[in-house]
């Protein structure tokens, strides 16, 4: 938080799905060592945002920044081995890949040289992938694959984690403890986070700073409790939600 | 000796002299000996049968010896030997198409779409062995050790040139078409097609280009004297074809399930987005694809000229449905089932033209994948996704 220059800064960005625009000029910036999560309703862009800091698709004007560089116009594959890693909306494990290459996938073109190292630190972290190394991905309960998921991304040592959804579709106990992880990589290893949730409550109590979004734009921002504590914001994400 | 079966034409590869049409055979005959293979059920038809023979071979120029059995008319030929002889010129032609096969089964995987010029691809891998050997002037009469080094180096340089056609292809007609909608590169694939058809039919003249064999001789597994009198032979260039693509297939599997190289392939495959948001360079790999499975083609291309000794610009039309029939009975998208594919399209391929008649061979390959479809429409192989989400 000390950074003179943030890890990540979006800077005025439009994204554009052939016609349609979902983006309409996004602010916003990660510092190093932060958590940062970005709420907001269902279609409000929050993914096309998280997708088009990762060059997929590309920004159609604006510019997106990671570490003093300008990697707006860069391509996916490119963007992803400059230690950002994304685990995406709907988890996206390769089915018909044991547990164990999923996780060595997320290694291997980051150019991470001591996948041992970072596959133990995966299976500390999430113990069940451990006993389910040698299974399928696609044959996983959706916790576990949630777990892959961030396991994975885990796995190319990122400075910067984009997390899109990890609550999605899992029990409470579930939820917990994968928001427990999150907190603790932060705290421990430094590790920078930008978190986008539906489940608002949780994402605001685990995040430093926060950003709702409506329709494509951001239409407030604040540390996470003075969001949870703003009236509008309660009445539009956490009715009913605040369990 | 001269042997032949009736009715006094090929049946098939294994020693049998080529004999087409039904025109008497009463000149050019160098040996003295005809052995005839007759069958009948009954004495008499035997009898007639053997006098149908001395005068299409026409025996004043030379003796005629007649092996004869019986059996209820019409019946299948079941001599061990004979099913043997099948079997193995089954395997040898099961391997081309296998190899062929995973060009297939590969690319559909990868983006999903079927690469039409693959089949030309593997005749223009054919034709470039064809003009390297006549290039570097390797004959049958090389010394043993020489003739395969020329071989493999032959092999080599036709796989790496093979695939710089498969690469350019992805690249002028499927890539910029990638992300439009679903049968454009259908269509550019045909094209690619016919491109590649017609520039080697005008570089290279129409005509059928003989090779005068390379690796003649073979193993004679039984001489003849069993109780059917056939002769079985297991040629050496089949052994290689076999050898080769058993040796290929066991590492390119290795490749596939063991690399990066392989993962990345895989990645892609299952869900391209994500390999690219790994940081996987999702065009190289596609890329990749291509190359490997064209340099598999023109293996495949340098066993079929070996193996058959003559090559136009059009064997890769109907290598190529066949090799492509093969992926879809293995079940289009798994290696594992190109192979058996190409393996079984081979052998109900032989089996058929051994046993039944040559004409029909084609529609029992593709009746075959008619009905194998009909039960199982993934084919083989093919597992139907169960995926939680």
């Amino acid at each position: 938080m000390s950074a003179s220059q943030p890890l990540l800064d979006v800077r005025n960005v439009e994204t554009h799905y052939g016609k349609i625009i979902a983006l309409r000029g996004v602010d916003l910036t990660v510092n190093e060592g932060e958590i940062v999560t970005l709420i907001g309703a269902n279609g409000a862009g929050k993914s096309t945002l998280m997708m088009t800091i990762c060059g997929s698709p590309q920004a159609s004007s604006g510019s997106i920044f990671y570490d003093g560089e300008d990697i707006t116009r860069l391509p996916t594959h490119l963007i992803m081995r400059k230690s950002i890693a994304q685990s995406p909306e709907g988890r996206r494990i390769f089915p018909r890949m044991s547990v164990l290459e999923n996780l060595i996938m997320g290694a291997e073109t980051a150019g991470n040289k001591d996948v041992e190292e970072s596959l133990k630190k995966a299976y500390d972290l999430f113990p069940r992938l451990k006993e389910r190394r040698n299974q399928r991905g696609g044959t996983l309960s959706g916790g576990e694959q949630q777990m892959l998921a961030i396991a994975r991304a885990l796995m190319s040592k990122p400075r910067l984690l984009l997390l899109d959804e990890p609550s999605l579709g899992l029990a409470p106990l579930i939820v917990k403890q994968i928001f427990d992880a999150i907190r603790d990589l932060n705290r421990t290893d430094g590790l920078t986070v930008f978190l986008v949730e539906q489940n608002a409550y949780h994402a605001l109590k685990l995040a430093h700073r926060g950003y709702v979004m409506v329709n494509g734009k951001i239409t407030m921002s604040g540390t996470g409790k003075e969001l949870l504590a703003r009236d509008d914001v309660k009445a539009a994400y956490l009715e009913g939600g605040g369990h | 000796m001269l042997r032949f079966k009736e009715p006094f034409e090929r049946r098939s590869k294994g020693g049998w002299p080529v004999i087409s049409g039904t025109e008497k055979f009463s000149h050019n005959l160098p040996q003295e000996k005809i052995l005839v293979f007759i069958r009948g059920s009954s004495k008499r038809e035997l009898s007639q049968k053997r006098g149908l023979a001395t005068t299409f071979f026409n025996v004043q120029k030379c003796t005629l010896t007649t092996k004869r059995w019986l059996e209820p008319s019409g019946g299948l030929n079941n001599d061990m030997e004979y099913f043997l002889q099948q079997l193995i010129n089954g395997v040898t032609l099961g391997s081309i198409y296998g190899l062929i096969a995973i060009g297939y089964t590969m690319v559909y995987g990868i983006i999903g779409m079927i690469n039409f010029a693959h089949g030309d691809i593997f005749m223009v891998g054919a034709f470039i062995s064809l003009i390297l050997i006549v290039a570097l002037g390797v004959t049958a009469s090389m010394p043993l050790a020489l003739l395969i080094l020329a071989l493999i180096a032959i092999l080599i340089v036709s796989m790496a040139l093979t695939s710089v056609w498969g690469w350019t292809v992805e690249r002028i007609a499927y890539r910029p078409l990638r992300g439009s909608f679903r049968l454009a590169p259908l269509i550019t694939a045909i094209g690619a097609s016919i491109v590649l058809q017609n520039f080697v039919q005008i570089s290279q003249g129409a005509r059928n280009k003989p090779l005068q064999p390379l690796i003649p001789g073979g193993f004679t597994l039984s001489d003849g004297s069993g109780d059917s009198g056939f002769v079985v032979q297991l040629s050496y260039s089949q052994i290689l074809i076999i050898v080769v693509t058993t040796v290929l297939m066991i590492g390119f599997t290795t490749l596939i399930n063991k690399t990066s190289l392989g993962r990345a392939q895989r990645s892609c495959e299952q869900d391209r987005k994500m390999a690219s948001l790994l940081g996987i360079n999702v065009d190289r790999t596609i890329s990749l694809t291509f190359v490997m499975g064209a340099s598999l083609a023109s293996v495949a291309g340098l066993m079929f000229l070996i193996y058959y000794g003559v090559i136009d610009f059009y064997i890769g039309f109907l290598a190529g449905v066949k090799a492509f029939t093969a992926a879809v009975l293995g079940g289009i998208g798994s290696l594992p089932g190109a192979m058996l594919g190409g393996l079984l399209i081979g052998l109900i391929e032989t089996f058929w033209s051994g046993y039944f008649s040559v004409e029909y061979k084609d529609v029992a390959a593709f009746s075959i994948l008619a009905i194998v479809l009909i039960f199982m429409p993934e084919g083989l192989l093919g597992k139907p996704e169960v995926e939680k989400v």
